[in-house]
């Protein structure tokens, strides 16, 4: 019984051994979670060149130590949150399959570890991201938390980051 | 004229054995059931390269064992022969006597000429469909063994303790050793590597590669090799890498001078006179010249022992007929104090990836942008407090300058480097082609990226090479057309809007239309009789595409202007034919100026920053109301000097917010692109910097009408104009609205 218990608690263990860190920020009144090992900074928002002819969505670019980083307001592409800059306006900068991308954000929260289980999958409305980009949703503290596949938000055709494949 | 080509051998080393590199890679990697013809080309394209620059520096050896696996390439390229595990062997090993060859040029090594034939043979037999009679790999083997098989080795090591415990990888042993020749044991050594082993091995194979074999299993420097005994053990064992037998019985050059080394040989001059067949003599000179040694530690290692090669050397003679060891002993001694001269060439210059020059621009440019940084904050301190700061800052800011001056000319370099292979090639052909051709060299000085001057070398001979061969014709035809009898070929250079552009032109006869066409149709490609010269000139930078009656060294083979387009293209550049029959043929390169920093004028339109290349821009100016006018009542133009200038206004095409909207109150600047002109309409001129292009696309993608983006001294983003993109869409838009 004393061994099975010990068992148990190992196996307990190992569950939360896999589970994976995110990162949740807030837009508006939805809380979103997304892998941590994709966020490369947290910085503040400071001047950006304005690109022609890019979406209002893309604030520009900036200089990040060197590399030219494009800047996405988040809360602008899904109309979400107060759009204004202040000192506190936050930028997450992202690593994604080789390219850095900044998005502008309400406001960052914390670090959450989510284990598979706990993710559960996100009826085909409710939020203002592509539900085929949300990995599924997740109760934490009476919060949900939408859990993102960031990658694939980012880089999808609509977001205008990505050359248009030849036509 | 008087060209020193010893100069270029070091850039056909590496550009031979870059392509003998890729060569073996792309065999091993082969399908031999379904070979893809991509790869079959590129084969093909490596021998074909190879041969081409093996020819030009002369190395004749080279170019024959390239031209016959060429010539078989060719037709399994062509689907005439299946390819088969043999033909992959044969070049495999072709590959190998190739690396020989070129080391041996290079003076590491002697060339094996017999295995280069015996190559040759093989893959001629299999060209002609002849079975192997038997491999001649073997072959070359079993004459090599026959000789000087009795050269015998006792040898004795220590096994490591785990190899020493486990039978296996002693037998292993044997058994790899026993393939090389006749092995005995004199004595097993115990099971816990306690007592060594002694072997006793009869083979026709060096020192160094039975060590190698031994050194698997054996405890790091137990390895004693007793060959002849009398001789000082101590002066062979240990730390013997296997430079033995190629160290020259002459002290190497002075050059090598860890400073002990000039008492050593003073110490080898006295001993040498010797004869050395004594083992005493040479026990006590190795003695002496390992304490000098011991003062430095390994380094004197090499040297020291040298003098006592010659001793076992001359030894062994007598006893054998003519032991392989030796023989190589006297011939190395030459390549080796080759080597040693072409370690002093190499001195004077380090391949350098472009990559970490790429970086290093950078940095450089990183620095610049962080001096800038400083200097404006500088500004604003009290000069008489802040005196020694200011001194400083001045100091880095010329520092600076100088570093960045430096960096940017490790990649500029000029034209003739190119140009000047050229004079050679062109001697050797026209003389085996028995044409009589003159070179004209033009724009020698123009300077170009190093990156693209390594790139364009090969393009440039393939069509140099063809001029000459396809295009040049023989003396009493251009005497019969009213030529004068000996042709010309010029070589041209220049800088033109941002391109560099190389022209290659020959006044011979042109390029046959019937010709090309016949033959494209003959090798299926779409092609018809309403096409323009241009499009029916470009047929021939098709794969496999020659018109040539027969093949020969030079060229006909119709790989050289595939290679020509290829590269080109990946450079971003492009090719342009033009031809006149019994005129001649003039092939123009335009290359983009892809540098890394450029020379860009900062404009200012609303709150933004914008940079112009400096290339694109011919003047600037403040307009009157009048100088401008409409067309139907939308496209403006401004009037310069008589001149009708569209006029692009930039805060209207990238609607930038708080922009200057009146005419006359910004500045237009005039830029031209390729021969079209137009004027930029911008709020004002802020200056002429120095500017790293940093790359958009690699985290957003590309933006139309903007080549990049730099990063500025205040540390903010500025976006470098693409002039030619705004010319020419503005142009067509125009063009579109008529």
């Amino acid at each position: 019984m004393l061994q099975m218990q010990s068992g148990n608690a190992t196996a307990d263990r190992d569950e939360s051994a896999y589970a994976q860190e995110f990162l949740t920020f807030t837009l508006g009144q939805e809380e979103y979670a997304i892998d941590i090992l994709k966020v490369q900074e947290i910085r503040g928002y400071d001047a950006v060149t304005a690109i022609a002819g890019a979406p209002e969505f893309i604030k520009g670019v900036i200089n990040l130590r060197g590399t030219i980083v494009p800047i996405v307001d988040l809360r602008i592409k899904f109309g979400l949150g107060k759009v204004e800059y202040t000192p506190f306006t936050v930028v997450i900068i992202l690593h994604l399959e080789g390219r850095i991308v900044g998005i502008v954000v309400d406001s960052v929260s914390d670090v959450t570890a989510l284990r598979d289980e706990q993710i559960s999958p996100a009826p085909d409305f409710g939020s203002a991201v592509r539900a085929d980009h949300i990995r599924g949703l997740a109760s934490v503290d009476q919060r949900m938390l939408i859990v993102v596949d960031i990658a694939q938000l980012m880089l999808a055709p609509d977001m205008a980051l990505t050359d248009a494949p030849v036509q | 004229m008087s060209i020193d080509m010893s100069q270029f051998y070091q850039v056909f080393f590496e550009e031979a054995q870059e392509h003998l590199g890729s060569l073996e890679h792309l065999l091993l990697e082969i399908d031999l059931a379904n070979p893809d013809p991509e790869d079959l080309n590129a084969v093909f394209r490596a021998a074909h390269s190879i041969k081409g620059s093996a020819g030009t520096f002369g190395f004749q050896d080279l170019a024959d064992v390239t031209h016959v696996m060429e010539t078989l390439l060719d037709r399994v390229r062509k689907n005439e022969m299946r390819l088969t595990e043999d033909m992959v062997d044969a070049f495999l090993e072709a590959g190998d006597v190739l690396k020989n060859l070129l080391a041996a040029h290079q003076g590491f090594a002697v060339a094996d000429q017999q295995a280069a034939a015996a190559v040759s043979r093989r893959i001629e037999d299999l060209l002609e469909g002849r079975p192997p009679i038997d491999s001649p790999v073997s072959r070359v083997v079993q004459t090599a063994t026959a000789g000087p098989s009795d050269h015998t080795y006792q040898i004795s090591f220590v096994p490591e303790q785990h190899s020493a415990a486990d039978p296996d990888v002693m037998e292993n042993l044997l058994a790899e050793i026993g393939r090389m020749g006749k092995v005995t044991v004199a004595c097993r050594g115990a099971a816990d590597g306690s007592t060594p082993w002694r072997l006793s091995v009869a083979a026709a194979i060096d020192r160094a590669a039975l060590q190698s074999v031994i050194e698997f299993v054996a405890r790091s420097g137990s390895i004693r090799f007793d060959d002849a005994p009398g001789q000082s053990v101590a002066a062979v064992e240990g730390e013997d890498f296997g430079f033995f037998e190629a160290t020259p019985d002459s002290p190497p050059a002075d050059d090598v001078a860890w400073g002990l080394f000039a008492d050593s040989s003073a110490a080898v001059g006295r001993a040498a006179p010797e004869p050395s067949n004594d083992a005493d003599s040479s026990t006590p000179m190795a003695a002496a010249v390992d304490s000098t040694g011991a003062a430095d530690g390994s380094f004197g290692l090499f040297d020291p022992v040298a003098p006592v090669e010659p001793a076992p050397a001359n030894e062994t003679a007598p006893d054998t007929p003519k032991p392989v060891p030796a023989a190589p002993v006297g011939a190395a001694a030459r390549p080796v104090a080759q080597a040693a001269s072409g370690a002093n060439a190499d001195k004077g210059s380090i391949r350098v990836s472009v990559d970490k020059v790429d970086q290093m621009i950078n940095l450089v440019g990183e620095l610049v942008i962080t001096q800038a940084m400083l200097t404006a904050a500088a500004e604003k301190v009290d000069p008489v407090l802040f005196e020694r700061l200011l001194n400083g800052l001045a100091q880095l800011d010329r520092n600076t300058r100088d570093l960045q001056e430096s960096v940017m000319s490790i990649r500029m370099m000029p034209m003739s480097v190119v140009f000047s292979r050229f004079p050679r090639v062109v001697r050797d052909l026209s003389q085996k082609l028995g044409k009589s051709v003159e070179l004209k060299l033009i724009g020698e000085s123009t300077e170009l990226d190093k990156s693209l001057i390594e790139r364009i070398t090969d393009p440039l001979t393939h069509l140099v090479r063809n001029s000459l061969d396809h295009g040049i014709e023989m003396p009493e035809a251009r005497l019969a057309a009213g030529k004068q009898a000996s042709g010309t070929i010029t070589l041209k250079a220049y800088h033109q809007s941002g391109n560099i552009v190389i022209e290659v032109g020959d006044d011979g006869g042109g390029l046959r239309r019937d010709k090309i066409l016949a033959k494209a149709r003959e090798r299926g490609l779409p092609v018809h009789d309403n096409m323009s010269d241009q499009e029916v000139w470009l047929l021939i930078f098709e794969p496999g595409f020659s018109t040539a009656e027969q093949v020969t060294e030079v060229s006909g083979r119709g790989v050289g202007m595939d290679v020509v387009k290829r590269n080109i293209a990946a450079m971003g550049g492009r090719v342009d034919i033009e031809s006149m029959t019994g005129v001649g043929t003039r092939i123009t390169v335009r290359l983009p100026l892809t540098l890394a920093i450029l020379d860009g004028m900062s404009v200012g339109v609303g709150s933004d920053t914008y940079i112009i290349p400096l290339n694109y821009v011919i003047e600037s100016l403040q307009i009157s109301a009048g100088q401008l006018r409409t067309i139907s009542g939308t496209e403006r133009v401004l009037q310069v000097r008589g001149e009708y200038l569209p006029v692009i206004a930039l805060h209207e095409l990238f609607g930038c917010r708080n922009a200057q909207h009146d005419f006359a109150r910004g500045i237009m600047i005039v830029l031209e692109a390729d021969g079209i002109k137009a004027a930029l309409f911008v709020d004002a001129l802020l200056g002429q910097h120095q500017v790293v292009i940093k790359s958009l696309e690699a985290n957003y993608r590309r933006v139309p009408g903007i080549a990049g983006a730099t990063i500025m001294g205040d540390g903010r983003v500025a976006l470098i104009l693409d002039a030619a993109a705004l010319i020419g869409k503005h142009s067509r838009s125009l063009a579109a609205a008529a």
